[in-house]
């Protein structure tokens, strides 16, 4: 049950949930797959006076490819993300965070967009677009912007995106040749998010030698975040397992794992670095 | 305060129309409001899936969908499975192998099943277990859930 009423809105044109947004400010939530929102709802942790649906807009769920890159529209659910052959085919990385969220149930309804703003700490998708260095589209009632990936974050549950804005798109920058990626995820076995999550692409030159490498790490803290020493040990270095071995044990430099009743602070830094290890493996393995 | 809202969709092949608070989700509207109470209430927060319903083509948890959002939708419910000749192939093999004791989340399962054999008629005993985390049963240890749909696939 939900504690409060509010007054439901299903706009048909992203100008007019613009105009609600500005019109309600603070009292009004977007609602789009509702499987962060209405829980939260539920549990009187939001009680938007307002609600705006954005599911009646046309146009903001699609997966498209043009001069290499990819764009997501913000509406798209993991379950079409999950079973797009592009993605498979382009970036994996993307088909299997999509894979690991929730149920069936889950993926059927919840959105890309979503998940990015809700920015639980566990959440998949925010390691994701950090080690694709997506950049996120936002429209507010003075234009677009766009935010990168990781500005995007700002703390637990928190973004850098106005309660006035919308995000319409992701946008991931074309993947250079010889680049491989994966997602690995340890699920916390009661809900299926996040204990660790790690999303890994390297890119190497003819010669074997890492060119480009980033890593997302969800799960650890209160927010995803780029493992920078890591990647920093690996660049400009011929990538072998003892490299890789070596360079993973930097996975929580700087970072507060946090503790809670699934996994101990230490346990935490320690999956993030066998992780580390293993999603850098994988994605080695992929480069083609 | 806001009022209730007019909405209008297709349940189990029938136009319905229905007045509802922006607050009931599609769970209670259904339960409390068009007194189809086959669908069930476990969690209420979308992780026991025995409010299961299959909305559009897609399995989804009725408890985490509004009402409202329903308007011009098309949705399935537990009670749109029985045919003119009885009950559905499920229906069937859930009883004929026990597959249930408290039954509490035997709807969900059926509807995840359904959406299941709808997609892909031949499953394989790992696509059903993998298919059906997203329900819980307290009761029956699973494996008998299993078998029915695996026995429900073979008769149908
Ligand atoms: C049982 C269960 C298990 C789950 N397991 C996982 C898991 O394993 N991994 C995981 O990552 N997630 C998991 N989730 C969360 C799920 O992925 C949600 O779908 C997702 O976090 C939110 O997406 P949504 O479309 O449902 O957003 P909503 O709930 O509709 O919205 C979430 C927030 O984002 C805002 N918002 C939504 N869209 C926009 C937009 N386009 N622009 C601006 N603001 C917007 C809303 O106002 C709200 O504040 C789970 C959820 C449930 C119920
Ligand atoms: S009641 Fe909806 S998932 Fe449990
Ligand atoms: S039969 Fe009781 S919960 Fe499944």
């Amino acid at each position: 049950m939900i504690p409060s009423n509010f007054e439901y809105f299903a706009p048909k044109s992203v100008p007019e949930a613009l105009s609600l947004l500005n019109k309600y400010q603070e009292d009004v939530k977007v609602l789009a797959g509702g499987h962060s929102l209405l829980p939260q709802m539920k549990l009187r942790l939001a009680a938007p006076k307002y609600v705006v649906d954005i599911g009646r807009i046309p146009g903001l769920a699609y997966i498209k490819e043009a001069d290499g890159k990819i764009s997501i529209g913000a509406l798209t659910t993991h379950y079409a993300l999950e079973s797009s052959a592009l993605l498979k085919q382009k970036c994996p990385l993307l088909s299997e965070t999509a894979a690991a969220i929730g149920d069936v149930q889950v993926r059927n309804r919840g959105t890309i967009g979503g998940s990015l703003v809700h920015a639980d700490p566990a959440a998949d998708w925010p390691a994701a677009v950090l080690a694709l260095n997506a950049e996120l589209k936002v429209i507010g009632k003075s234009g677009e912007r766009t935010i990168k990936a990781e500005d995007f974050f700002v703390e637990m549950m928190t973004t850098a995106i106005q309660p006035t804005e919308l995000l319409t798109e992701i946008r991931i920058p074309q993947l250079p040749a010889r680049t491989g990626s994966t997602y690995l995820k340890m699920h916390q076995k009661a809900s299926g998010f996040a204990i660790v999550g790690v999303a890994a692409r390297v890119t190497l030159d003819a010669n074997q030698v890492c060119q480009e490498v980033s890593i997302g790490i969800t799960g650890v803290t209160s927010k995803a975040y780029r493992a920078k020493s890591v990647e920093a040990e690996l660049r400009g270095k011929k990538l072998d397992s003892a490299a890789i071995k070596q360079a993973a044990q930097k996975a929580t430099d700087g970072i507060e794992a946090l503790a809670d009743l699934h996994a101990s602070s230490e346990y935490r830094s320690h999956l993030s670095r066998v992780y580390t290890r293993r999603a850098l493996e994988a994605a080695l393995s992929r480069v083609k | 305060m806001p009022g209730r809202v007019h909405v209008i969709a297709i349940i189990n092949g029938e136009k319905r129309e229905f007045l509802c608070e922006p607050l009931q989700t599609l769970l209670e509207v259904l339960r409390d409001e068009l007194k189809l109470t086959g669908t069930k209430e476990g969690c209420s927060n979308g992780n026991c899936g025995a409010c299961s319903v299959v909305l559009d083509g897609l399995l989804v948890d009725s408890c985490l969908v509004l009402g409202v959002e329903v308007e011009g939708r098309s949705l399935v419910t537990i009670e749109g499975l029985m045919g003119s000749d009885g009950l559905h192939p499920l229906q069937k093999a859930f009883l004929e192998n026990a597959a249930l004791q408290c039954g509490i989340c035997t709807p969900g399962f059926i509807m995840a099943a359904k959406a299941l054999l709808d997609k892909k008629p031949r499953a394989t005993e790992a696509e059903v277990r993998q298919w059906c985390a997203g329900n819980l049963c307290r009761c029956t240890g699973y494996d008998k859930i299993v078998r029915a749909i695996l026995a429900a696939e073979k008769s149908m």
